[in-house]
């Protein structure tokens, strides 16, 4: 069996956001990290690898620091990893993103792709369906549980919804988006580490992408476009007290209660 | 593609076992309030399912011109291929200017794959939709477009907001957050024009099977349908002493929520959560109680019309976006408050 994992090198939300004096988002002091739900993902196919035997290969789609990634997968297990680099495609949206790692993967031999549902810096979980869109592909998003029949060629999913969920089969190819809840990502092993700087990673530019017309690549190919960005404005302070007592206290929360009709 | 056959404001009219959920109605509200900007007035509901017709009424209640109605048993529970299928024909057949779906488990499956399918773009989890023009000022060596949609999003974890737009593609495709749009007061007796409309369905390579439906009944409170929500954070200690705030939430008619550090130490389900991770919401008035405001949290709750906090920690973030914060141990003001707001009542009454 043969298992794509596509991955994202993101800047780390979690361990504490970091702001310029000027209170802007200070992305460079952040830790740049494999995305999560990625990394469940990955986690995923490694566990399908243990147990009936299967190649990983790792996939990214950023600039060439990204490389760092792949070699954590390495680490991890993976077996091969390819990272597509290129200036024209920088400024790309989902659709432009998703256009051209379908153009990598077109490359491969693949039974089953696995993304993580949502990178934690656009948080938009599109990626992921709209690769399997441009592959004519069956995608199960959402996925918690993931078992493959290798006789049938096909796979069991639980998709979760947000009051049930559903136990979905689907053909091998296909595509599935993984959640973080989906498992625990294993660590890196010591001998995984040495070996990972031993490894190659094969980089891939525009010229190696397959059937992808310029038109759907990098900013140009974006639909759609940024009208303006900001870090988010705080919201202007209200009021803050101290008060001495309990009482005190109660008081000042009735009071603006009464004032507001609340009570 | 001429942009100028697209026309109306579309909404996915999202329903599960034959009942709409409530961002369709949420969806309804949003696309009149836009289509008042808008040449085309009519607003029209995309209704997708197995034996599904009889919701249309209440979509004109709520605020739907015209309802599009694919009925097929193809289409009885969510499978990701055949809803792609029917709304891509909707939208190739009727061409909306507008394609507003719900940031759901459902939505967020179904937005990229139809927005790819019809090659045009999709902004993910909006908060904020205007009509306006694109750039926003006028560029010099650009065309500025007027009446475009302007999609605004958070990013970055709640870090960064961001406002978009697809000037070059039709429909303008956006998923929105639950629980942010406004419904209207439904009109009652309202009927809405139905538009019949069957694409065919065949099976293909992309078909899955469903193999089983597990519910997981909720027990608990919808906190994005509350007025008032009593929240509480890591600070409220443990999940026993959260019958102090089940308490001043029974004195107000509120419900209880909590903060992702609860969730994650088993005290609360998270179905409760509000954040980033959890649910957005914006009632009248926001109890913060023990919570210290880690912008995840603040991202799904700074909407609420009134906040009031208190944390005993006087440099606590959450005091940043409070209207009226109080520094103190919430042990001995809670019930304080609860004992005095019982009084107050029953005095008025």
């Amino acid at each position: 069996m043969k298992i794509v994992v596509c991955i994202k090198q993101v800047p780390d939300t979690k361990g504490g956001v970091k702001f310029k004096p000027d209170g802007t988002l200070d992305r460079g002091a952040m830790l740049a990290i494999m995305n999560p739900d990625d990394k469940a993902g990955l986690e995923a196919a490694l566990r399908l690898k243990d147990q009936y035997g299967a190649e990983v290969t790792v996939l990214t789609m950023g600039l060439p620091k990204a490389d760092a990634v792949l070699r954590e997968a390495f680490a991890m297990g993976a077996d091969k990893a390819i990272l597509v680099t290129d200036r024209v495609l920088g400024g790309a949206d989902t659709w432009a993103t998703s256009s051209t790692i379908a153009g990598a993967i077109r490359n491969l031999e693949y039974d089953l792709i696995i993304t993580g549902r949502q990178a934690i810096d656009g948080d938009t979980a599109q990626v992921g369906p709209q690769i399997s869109e441009h592959l004519n592909l069956p995608v199960i998003s959402y996925a918690e549980e993931i078992k493959v029949d290798e006789k049938a060629k096909t796979v069991e999913v639980k998709r979760q919804f947000e009051d049930r969920y559903h136990i979905v089969k689907a053909k091998m190819p296909c595509l599935v988006t993984a959640l973080s809840e989906l498992n625990e990502p294993r660590y890196m092993t010591p001998g995984g580490i040495f070996d990972a700087f031993e490894k190659e990673v094969t980089v891939w530019g525009r010229n190696d992408l397959k059937d992808v017309d310029d038109s759907n690549l990098g900013l140009k190919g974006s639909p759609t476009q940024i009208a303006k960005a900001s870090d988010k404005v705080k919201k202007g302070q209200g009021e803050k007290v101290a008060p001495e007592s309990v009482d005190e206290a109660v008081d000042y929360i009735v009071g603006k209660l009464t004032e507001k009709h609340v009570i | 593609m001429s942009l100028e056959e697209y026309k109306g404001v579309f909404i996915f009219a999202q329903q599960v076992d034959n009942e709409l959920s409530s961002i369709a109605l949420e969806l309804l509200g949003k696309a009149k309030n836009l289509a008042e900007d808008l040449d085309e007035k009519k607003v029209t509901a995309v209704l997708l399912g197995s034996g599904v017709k009889g919701l249309s009424d209440k979509l004109a209640e709520y605020g739907a011109d015209r309802v599009i109605v694919v009925d097929d048993p193809a289409l009885k529970d969510y499978r990701t291929e055949p809803y792609t299928h029917a709304l891509a024909s909707v939208i190739n057949e009727f061409k909306p200017e507008i394609l507003l779906v719900g940031a759901t488990a459902i939505g967020r499956d179904l937005g990229p794959r139809v927005s790819s399918r019809v090659h045009t773009g999709l902004t993910a989890d909006c908060t904020s939709l205007d009509i306006g023009d694109f750039p926003l000022n006028p560029t010099p060596g650009q065309e500025q477009k007027h009446k475009q949609l302007l999609m605004t999003r958070p990013a970055f974890g709640g870090n960064t907001i961001a406002t978009i737009a697809c000037p070059d593609f039709r429909p303008q495709m956006a998923t929105v957050r639950p629980g942010v749009m406004q419904k209207i007061d439904p009109i009652k007796g309202a009927k809405a024009e139905i538009v019949e409309f069957n694409p065919g369905f065949e099976e293909n390579n992309c078909y899955t099977e469903i193999l089983k439906i597990v519910k997981e009944a909720s027990s608990v409170a919808d906190i994005q349908g509350a007025k008032i929500l009593v929240s509480g954070g890591r600070g409220v200690g443990s999940a026993e002493n959260f019958k102090l705030l089940d308490e001043l939430a029974e004195v107000l008619g509120g419900t209880v929520s909590c903060s992702r550090a609860v969730v994650d130490s088993g005290w609360k389900p998270k179905d409760l959560q509000v954040g980033q991770t959890g649910k957005t919401v914006r009632p009248s008035l926001y109890f913060a109680i023990g919570i210290s405001g880690a912008i995840q949290h603040v991202a799904g709750m700074e909407e609420s019309d009134i906040i009031i906090a208190i944390n005993k920690d006087e440099n606590a973030p959450i005091f940043d976006v409070a209207d009226y914060g109080v520094v103190g141990d919430l042990n001995k003001i809670v019930p304080a408050l609860t004992k005095k707001i019982k009084e107050e009542m029953a005095n008025k009454k």
